[in-house]
């Protein structure tokens, strides 16, 4: 319809045809790969410096890619002896260092091990580098940083967390908006006021009540008290007024328990509302800090960001080790986010929740 | 009701039959547990056996807790068990505003409160107005007729997932002494910062990483609000020979005007609670300079020598109170709005 209509208009009133590069395009690409560049740049800077070796990680001004020097193996020495060009008499060679004394190297070329060394000034020779991505990080970490332990605390909570929360909440939902009883408005009223009192507001308070019950780094001192989320039962609450009474009078006359048409017949319906509160408090809870923080002081209980901002803090910072370890502690966000971007998108749009 | 729906061949079938029975055997344990309480109470009275669990728990980790925030902001003393606490009134409130001059915080005689609040304040102004107008900027973009499109709303909306520990440490992995940013700045000819021990680069820091944290997050709300908005409109205004401007102007504006101020209150809310990115990223300092309230209730509660429980307690309920302000806010836009 538009295009008839811009057919019939004179040549001068015709703006912006379909073709060609306007101002506004040209700003909006570039905003759009500089906006790349700041949100891709640092997480790339992150996994690239991961794979670079301690010696390298100390490198100023560094390299984008790591590299590894090249290293030769020869009969009679026990070591890997690194490589190095030497330029001697005019001629480039690639020699191997035997060792070092003050500014002057003693150099052996591979080819030729059994000839007398060259001895060559430290500032002539270039190291010979490759690039390789080397996973001596990854491996050193997991084993010094208790990474396994971490990793299934923070499953566990995560899991369980999840669970807890999607069946609690989709239980007090479904007797909020299917069922007409005393107390009912009292209820969701009360639930609606706190919705916006995030649990940093009533830490101390918290506190005591997993003290008194003995939850003090206990891993259901993090699950528990944020598992009737005020959000969750919101969002479902109303999804699940859209379903229609008469398949529950249906089914009741059909003789069902009510327990039954709550498992066969409101949850296959709130599908889409469980998926997005689903997604949610995996996300909440993966990332949780405060609270864990907070409960858990033992390190064999820590969560993975309880247990990394720990590392981070020690007082000499390992910082090829902590690299290797944030990368693995986001590849997992990375492959949920993967799979299910469109449902996290939308659920985002539709209920802005965070 | 699912292994009906679909027919599928080989392993799904397989997934599909387990999870059915993972259903019945569900059904058949939860029956065994509610069929006597229904036969027993009747079905009406189903509707508070479903609502109990989650009751209790929100009962025991949300309600009490809130009342009892009150009584330990009203009492004294380092014990965390309230009948061991004597009644002080409104001592901790009192304590917590003695100043001479509100915005001289060493005249005050918590200073780190007072500081920890002007930091929060200032934070909050900065961070909302420079993410709001950034998530406006990209959402606009998003939205325009770009190739690649959900390559770029990825691209943007990715570190929202990223948990605050790790962006903190991303950022830096970058801004420390020998980090690439100082290369680039010495590649540019300019001196090295140090960045992580200036007060004034460290508050900006805060406020761009937090800003690069969970722009994404608003940009896509923005986005859904630029969305709805209907195309005859921009066709109309098209056929009328309005410019880009006064279609952005006269258009888009109003019409995004809403979704635009639930972004604001909703991005104030989370703004003055800001704490883990910076717990990891500066713990607070250098000195106080990025200390903000959690971080000072954190502190007193629960990871300074002599706890203060009070002194925490009275803080929160201080920020409890300008959350609600800002709830209450969104509540009077929202009705507005509808």
């Amino acid at each position: 319809m538009s295009i008839a209509r811009e057919k019939k208009k004179p040549f001068l009133a015709r703006t912006r045809s379909q073709k060609g590069f306007d101002w506004a395009d040209i700003i909006t690409y570039a905003y759009l790969i500089l906006g790349t560049l700041i949100m891709l740049g640092p997480v790339l800077w992150l996994v690239t410096s991961s794979f670079k070796t301690p010696a390298e990680l100390t490198n100023f001004p560094p390299r984008f890619l790591p590299y590894k020097q090249k290293t030769v193996t020869l009969p009679g020495t026990d070591k890997a002896l690194p490589l190095f060009t030497v330029e001697i008499d005019g001629e480039t060679k690639e020699l191997a260092q035997l060792r070092r004394i003050g500014i002057e190297a003693q150099m052996i070329d591979p080819a030729n091990p059994d000839a007398e060394p060259y001895r060559v000034n430290i500032a002539d020779r270039q190291p010979i580098e490759s690039i390789s991505f080397s996973l001596d990080n990854y491996v050193e970490g997991v084993q010094s940083f208790n990474f396994l332990r971490y990793f299934a605390n923070t499953v566990f909570v995560t899991v369980v967390a999840t669970l807890i929360t999607l069946l609690i909440n989709s239980m007090a939902a479904f007797a909020l908006s299917k069922y007409k009883f005393k107390g009912s408005n009292a209820i969701f009223l009360t639930m609606i006021a706190t919705l916006m009192i995030p649990l940093s507001v009533i830490l101390v308070p918290v506190f005591l009540v997993i003290t008194s019950i003995g939850w003090n780094n206990s891993l259901w001192g993090v699950i528990v008290p944020a598992a009737a989320t005020p959000t969750g039962v919101f969002l479902l609450r109303q999804y699940m007024l859209t379903i229609p009474d008469e398949l529950i009078e249906a089914a009741r006359i059909d003789g069902a328990s009510e327990w039954r048409i709550f498992v066969q017949i409101i949850l296959p319906l709130a599908r889409p509302a469980l998926a997005v509160l689903a997604i949610f408090s995996v996300m909440w809870r993966w990332n949780d800090f405060l609270w864990p923080l907070i409960v858990l002081t033992q390190s064999e209980v820590f969560t993975l960001q309880v247990g990394l901002n720990a590392f981070q803090g020690e007082l000499n910072v390992q910082w090829h080790l902590i690299l290797a370890m944030t990368v693995l502690t986001i590849i997992p966000v990375i492959l949920v986010f993967g799979f299910l971007q469109r449902f996290i998108t939308s659920g985002i749009a539709t209920s802005g929740l965070k | 009701m699912a292994s009906q729906q679909t027919q599928h061949h080989g392993p799904t079938n397989i997934l599909e039959l387990v999870l059915s029975w993972v259903g019945q055997v569900f059904i058949f344990l939860g029956d065994l547990l509610f069929l006597p309480l229904q036969r027993w109470f009747g079905v009406r009275s189903m509707a508070y056996v479903f609502v109990l669990p989650n009751l209790v728990i929100f009962g025991v980790f949300i309600l009490f807790p809130m009342l009892l925030n009150f009584n330990y902001a009203m009492s004294g003393g380092g014990n965390l068990f309230p009948q061991e606490r004597p009644f002080v009134g409104m001592a901790n409130f009192a304590e917590l505003f003695n100043c001479d001059n509100f915005f001289a915080p060493n005249t005050c005689s918590q200073d780190r409160f007072a500081r920890a609040s002007l930091n929060t304040i200032f934070y909050v102004l900065f961070q909302v107005a420079f993410m709001v107008l950034a998530a406006v900027v990209t959402a606009m973009a998003l939205n325009y007729k770009i190739k690649f499109k959900a390559f770029f709303r990825g691209v943007f909306f990715f570190p929202v997932l990223l948990s605050p520990i790790v962006v903190a440490l991303i950022w830096k992995w970058i801004l420390q002494e020998n980090g690439v940013l100082n290369a680039i700045l010495l590649s540019f000819g300019l001196d090295k910062i140090s960045f992580l021990t200036s007060a004034a680069w460290s508050k900006f820091w805060i406020v761009f990483i937090s800003i690069w944290a969970d722009m994404g997050f608003y940009t896509l709300i923005l986005l859904a609000g630029l969305q709805a908005i209907p195309g005859e409109l921009y066709e109309a205004s098209k056929i009328e020979g309005a410019g880009r401007l006064a279609t952005f102007r006269f258009i888009t504006m109003p019409l995004l005007m809403p979704t635009l101020l639930v972004v604001l209150v909703l991005s104030l809310i989370r703004a003055v609670q800001v704490f883990d990115i910076v717990f990891a990223f500066t713990g607070g300092g250098p000195g106080t300079s990025t200390l903000y309230i959690v971080q000072y209730i954190y502190t007193n509660g629960f990871a300074s020598p002599s706890r203060q429980y009070g002194l925490a307690a009275a803080a929160s309920v201080v920020m409890g109170l300008v959350l609600i302000v800002l709830t209450f806010i969104q509540l009077g836009l929202g009705r507005r709005r509808s």
